[in-house]
């Protein structure tokens, strides 16, 4: 399979942790390490349940484990009072114990268990099976986005957007802070926890290894998607989540192309994500040079 | 209407840094009164205020609002039924959001749905008749986010957040003090129109006392966690600043920054 279009169907299935990262740093302006944990989790809640033959049923409990994780983050944060980043940690390093408990080995294979994409596949007989896995992500990601869109204009949700502005506000206008933190962490997490569940299904193996860096993996994309669109908005924002996905998949795909050893992955990804978290520095630092030699000559 | 019984409050007891800043205080307000507080810093008025909204719960008292006891209910919850505008412009909106998204989420408390749509069209048009009133072209800008407006600005969007779901109580704490002349009085404005257009019951703090004594129908004056003064309208028709000065020094507490005073004519 041509690594090109693989870069973009994953991409658009790492928009969903795109989105969940967007929501818990951005709107909310909290750092969330939960995603590690929760991403493994719904990894392996999917695979369980896809190995017993039932891959959407996986889907929705997937999702609603990271619900419950991004919960548990949330209740450690506000009533527990713990640090938004140690209450994150707290969670996702518990998680390691659930989700081996969860799946009963560091790993599983879907090879010849029923997944959404096959499901889909028997309804649509006509269709061929990579422009399938092509489809159906984008479905996904699409699909969440246009439902967040919604959701942010909605009280709960415009209160989630104040909160992650100014919590005093909020509370002076007569909102529980705490309880709309935590449905914000609980939505993030679920995306978060989701992705996980439809990468086990595209992949056809669950391993829950594959859940470390999924914090990295997310900023990065999350980044990537804003120097490319900028910051402007709510609905720009969650759709620079989708191109920032598909961006950084991009970028491994390159990068493999390239002939860059799989084990050398990792340093290539903090080197993507510390350039990109430093454009907007060197963007001012090369306008200022740019003023600076200008010196006033077009005012 | 609001009846706060011997409220006292202890920072940090037990330690070398304890500070009573809140003493045995009783304060009754009527329906519809309009009370000015003036004290020295650190008296206690904002700690009053904090007491009232439930920042902290009290070491002792009661406080009660329109026959309920709030006590004990939570800061939030006590948020439904009393507005609070702070001296600092920043507080009380949140910048990253439009002026009318700022409005809305303070005019969901009055239909409270979670999933409902927080910009309903009668809601907005409601918003700019309302900011039309004040004059600023305010209405014209809903859609700028209110970090971008300046402080005059932002207090009168502070204000109109605090007051479109009509609360029982309104506490102003020094609104104007971070504003220029111009912007200070124009906000004062302002606030006599809600005030008066609404009938609310308002508490509000300054140190300018030629305003206190000017605004609203009655003054109360704090030292040291307590109620020094407390001036009914009758008694303070007439009364000049170094009137009040020579009753307040006649109560022996400690002194008042005459400066402030004198030159906030
Ligand atoms: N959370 C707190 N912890 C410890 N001490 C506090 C706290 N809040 C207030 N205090 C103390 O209580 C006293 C009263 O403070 P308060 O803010 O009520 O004064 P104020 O009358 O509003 O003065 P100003 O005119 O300067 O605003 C001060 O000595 C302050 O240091
Ligand atoms: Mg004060």
């Amino acid at each position: 399979m041509n690594v090109f279009t693989v870069s973009i169907q994953q991409g658009l299935l790492y928009t969903l942790l795109a989105l969940g990262v967007y929501i818990t740093f951005r709107i909310l302006n909290t750092p969330d390490l939960t995603a590690d944990g929760s991403y493994a989790l719904g990894l392996a809640v999917s695979g369980v349940l896809s190995a017993q033959g039932h891959p959407l049923l996986g889907l929705l409990l997937a999702a609603l484990a990271g619900v419950l994780a991004g919960c548990i983050t949330g209740f450690l944060q506000t009533k527990a009072g713990i640090h938004p980043v140690l209450a994150g940690i707290l969670t996702m390093f518990g998680l390691q114990s659930v989700n081996l408990f969860v799946m009963g080995a560091p790993n599983i294979s879907l090879l010849n268990s029923p997944t959404v994409f096959s499901l889909v596949q028997k309804l649509l007989p006509g269709v061929p099976l990579p422009v399938l896995r092509m489809a159906l992500p984008a479905v996904f990601a699409v699909v969440s986005i246009l439902l967040l869109q919604w959701f942010f204009s909605t009280q709960l949700g415009l209160s989630i957007r104040a909160t992650g502005s100014n919590e005093d506000m909020v509370r002076a206008s007569s909102i529980n802070v705490d309880a709309v933190k935590m449905v914000g962490f609980a939505l993030g997490n679920g995306l978060v926890a989701l992705t996980g569940a439809l990468i086990a299904q595209y992949q056809g193996s669950a391993d829950l290894n594959a859940g470390i860096g999924t914090v990295t993996i997310g900023l990065a994309s999350l980044i990537i998607g804003e120097v490319i669109c900028g910051r402007r908005g709510l609905f720009i924002g969650l759709v620079s989540a989708l191109v920032g996905a598909v961006g950084y998949r991009l970028i491994l795909g390159a990068a493999l192309q390239l002939n860059v050893p799989a084990h050398a992955f990792k340093l290539l990804s903090a080197v993507i994500i510390g350039v990109a978290l430093s454009l907007p520095a060197l963007k001012k630092a090369y306008l200022f040079q740019k003023a600076k030699r200008g010196g006033g000559g077009h005012a | 209407m609001l009846n706060i019984i011997n409220a006292s409050k202890t920072f940090q007891p037990g330690t070398p840094n304890q500070h009573t800043a809140l003493d045995d205080l009783c304060l009754q307000l009527q329906n519809g009164e309009f009370v000015t507080v003036i004290g020295t810093n650190g008296a206690g008025k904002s700690t009053l205020f904090n007491a009232i909204c439930g920042t902290f719960f009290l070491d002792k008292g009661a406080i009660t609002l329109d026959e309920t006891d709030i006590t004990f209910l939570p800061e939030h919850k006590r948020a439904l039924k009393i507005g609070r505008v702070f001296q600092d412009p920043m507080k009380g909106t949140a910048p990253d959001m439009t002026v009318r998204e700022n409005l809305a989420i303070a005019y969901a408390r009055t239909h409270r749905k979670a999933l409902q749509t927080a910009l309903r069209k009668q809601d907005i048009e409601l918003f700019r008749t309302q900011l039309a009133t004040f004059g600023m072209g305010l209405e014209d800008r809903m859609g700028t986010k209110v970090g971008l407006l300046s402080g005059g600005q932002r207090q009168a969007v502070s204000l109109l957040m605090c007051t479109i779901a009509t609360p029982k109580l309104l506490l102003l704490d020094e609104h104007t003090a971070a504003l220029d002349p111009a912007a200070a009085e124009k906000v004062m404005e302002i606030t006599r129109q809600l005030v008066a257009q609404k009938k609310l019951t308002t508490l509000m703090i300054t140190h300018n006392i030629n305003q206190a004594l000017q605004t609203g129908t009655r003054t109360i004056m704090m030292s040291g966690g307590k109620i020094i003064l407390d001036i009914g309208e009758a008694e303070r028709k007439g009364l000049t600043v170094p009137a009040l000065l020579e009753m307040y020094a006649g109560r022996g507490a400690s002194p008042l920054d005459t400066d402030r005073v004198l030159f906030a004519e």
